[in-house]
């Protein structure tokens, strides 16, 4: 078993014109989704908005800059992840498949694991 | 071979290296001793050994590799009859859609076709280390996000083997034309391009594998008669009819027969069949345009893509009459996909030329040679364009009647 990071990106400003009742349906989506694949979902969170994010970077000088927004400015934002468990990727495609993305997509990543 | 050794090694990398190992081996045992009964086997068999030696080796040092995924229930053999899955095993692997197409095919060309990296990037191009990073980028990606080694499950096969159907059919179209350079035809990648087909229509026979296999066939059948001896461009209409290869057309035609009666007929049969048409029409003469333009509409319902549509044109303009093929030309003018696509005005230019449209036939040819890069096509279309019968004095014959074929 290899663990993936599904990474939900879609365009925020869409998802939040679109109405509550959207809102709702994607709920019950994610809900179905975690019923659907309980057994292989590690993990996983919704974030608020990018508009509350904070970035920070380190300088040459080894001190920090804290800015405002997420990290690369985009359409599509990060808004959620799930931590998905998988034998290879055909099968992690197959769980992301089913996460609800109205206006976007989801990156999968796996995870690393090191050696010890 | 190697298909068969990754199965052992889970390590494409590893697997190579057997392979090579095993080769070496030969050379001096064969030398020594004789050809073996089974050369292949022979290899595989030795190639597999040296993987299970270095695994045991490996295992003793603990070192963890991340290895390529393989599903519990298969069998675990050393039958050679288990080689040709192993290899349809390995070209889903290598055309699996989480790589580029760009590292789907150069990993087919290595892995499968066994080219060295330098053969793949002199194929595409590239220099030695670009292609090296690609492929090394995409082996590691192999590994490391776990892209299975199996030949998918059913309800993921079809959409599957499209990406293997594409990686084939563009080795195949790069051989034909090449993109770039001096020469028209990479023969090299036109066979390699129809020795996959071949295993892909042999080892899963659907309409689209073997339309693929007969597109490849029939339209490579043209191959000695595309160029006269000094390499000149030899266009369908010039081209000497009895150089074309009999045997490949035969079997072809017997192919496009099969994959149009194997289900609804797919872009590859489709595409075939419009070259089994060319292929048994003995002269351009005879050609039946009518059909071919009623297949390219099929394909284009079936395959709505501009460069279907540039063809069909073409192909109306000899079934119903130049006037109208140019129509259908000028309609593709604004497609944006086109743009850049030198095709459309060498088209353009061939119809304008047939029409006596001398002043506009010249402008299309310019804009052709501006987009053609491969210099055969080029020299092509520059000796058309010198070709044309200049009349500046009488007016253009703008209505010119519909031709009767």
């Amino acid at each position: 078993m290899a663990q993936y990071l599904a990474l939900i990106y879609g365009d925020e400003k869409a998802f939040n014109e679109a109405g509550a009742g959207l809102g709702d349906d994607v709920m019950k989506g994610h809900m179905s989704f975690g019923e659907k694949h309980e057994a292989k979902i590690a993990g996983g969170n919704a974030l608020q908005d990018s508009s509350t994010a904070t970035s920070i970077r380190q300088t040459a000088s080894g001190s920090f800059t804290v800015t405002d927004g997420p990290f690369a400015e985009a359409k599509e934002v990060l808004g959620g992840y799930y931590l998905i468990e998988a034998a290879d990727l055909d099968e992690a495609i197959a769980v992301a498949q089913d996460i609800p993305m109205p206006f976007g997509g989801v990156e999968v990543r796996p995870v690393m694991v090191f050696d010890r | 071979m190697l298909a068969a050794t990754v199965r052992v090694t889970r390590d494409l990398d590893l697997a190579e290296e057997c392979v090579q190992d095993a080769f070496a081996r030969a050379l001096t045992s064969w030398s020594t001793q004789g050809l073996p009964r089974n050369p292949d086997a022979w290899l595989t068999t030795v190639a597999r050994n040296r993987a299970l030696d270095l695994m045991r080796r490996e295992a003793t040092l603990q070192r963890k590799l991340p290895l390529l995924v393989e599903h519990e229930d298969q069998p675990d053999d050393t039958d050679p009859a288990s080689i040709p899955d192993d290899r349809l095993r390995l070209i889903f692997t290598c055309c699996h859609p989480a790589l580029s197409r760009e590292a789907q095919v150069a990993l087919t060309l290595r892995l499968l076709c066994g080219l060295s990296t330098a053969e793949v990037a002199k194929a595409f191009l590239v220099s030695e280390p670009t292609m090296a990073a690609r492929i090394t980028r995409a082996k590691k990606k192999i590994a490391q996000a776990r892209i299975p080694y199996r030949v998918p499950e059913a309800t993921e096969l079809p959409k599957r083997i499209d990406a293997v159907l594409a990686v084939i059919h563009l080795l195949f179209t790069t051989g034909h034309t090449a993109p770039h350079g001096n020469v028209l035809v990479r023969r090299d990648l036109v066979d390699r391009a129809e020795d996959l087909a071949r295993l892909l229509a042999t080892l899963l026979p659907t309409s689209e594998t073997t339309g693929l296999l007969a597109l490849i066939l029939l339209t490579g059948a043209r191959g000695p008669a595309r160029v006269d001896d000094s390499g000149r461009l030899l266009v369908l209409e010039q081209q000497d009819r009895t150089l074309w290869d009999t045997a490949r057309i035969a079997e072809g035609t017997v192919l496009v027969r099969s994959a149009l009666t194997q289900g609804p007929p797919g872009s590859y049969a489709l595409q075939a069949a419009i070259a089994a048409l060319h292929a048994e029409a003995a002269s351009w003469h005879d050609t039946d345009w009518a059909q071919i333009a009623e297949l390219y509409a099929l394909l284009e319902q079936r395959w709505p893509s501009p460069v279907v549509a540039l063809n069909r044109a073409v192909a109306m303009g000899f079934a119903h009459g130049l006037e109208a093929g140019l129509q259908a030309l000028d309609a593709l003018a604004e497609e944006a996909a086109l743009t850049g696509y030198g095709y459309l005005p060498a088209a353009r230019a061939d119809v304008l030329r047939r029409l006596g449209r001398s002043a506009e036939a010249r402008v299309a040819y310019e804009q052709a040679i501006a987009l053609t890069h491969n210099e055969v096509e080029r020299q092509f279309l520059l000796e058309r364009l010198a070709a044309l019968v200049d009349n500046p004095d009488s007016p253009l014959p703008r209505q010119v009647p519909a031709r009767q074929e």
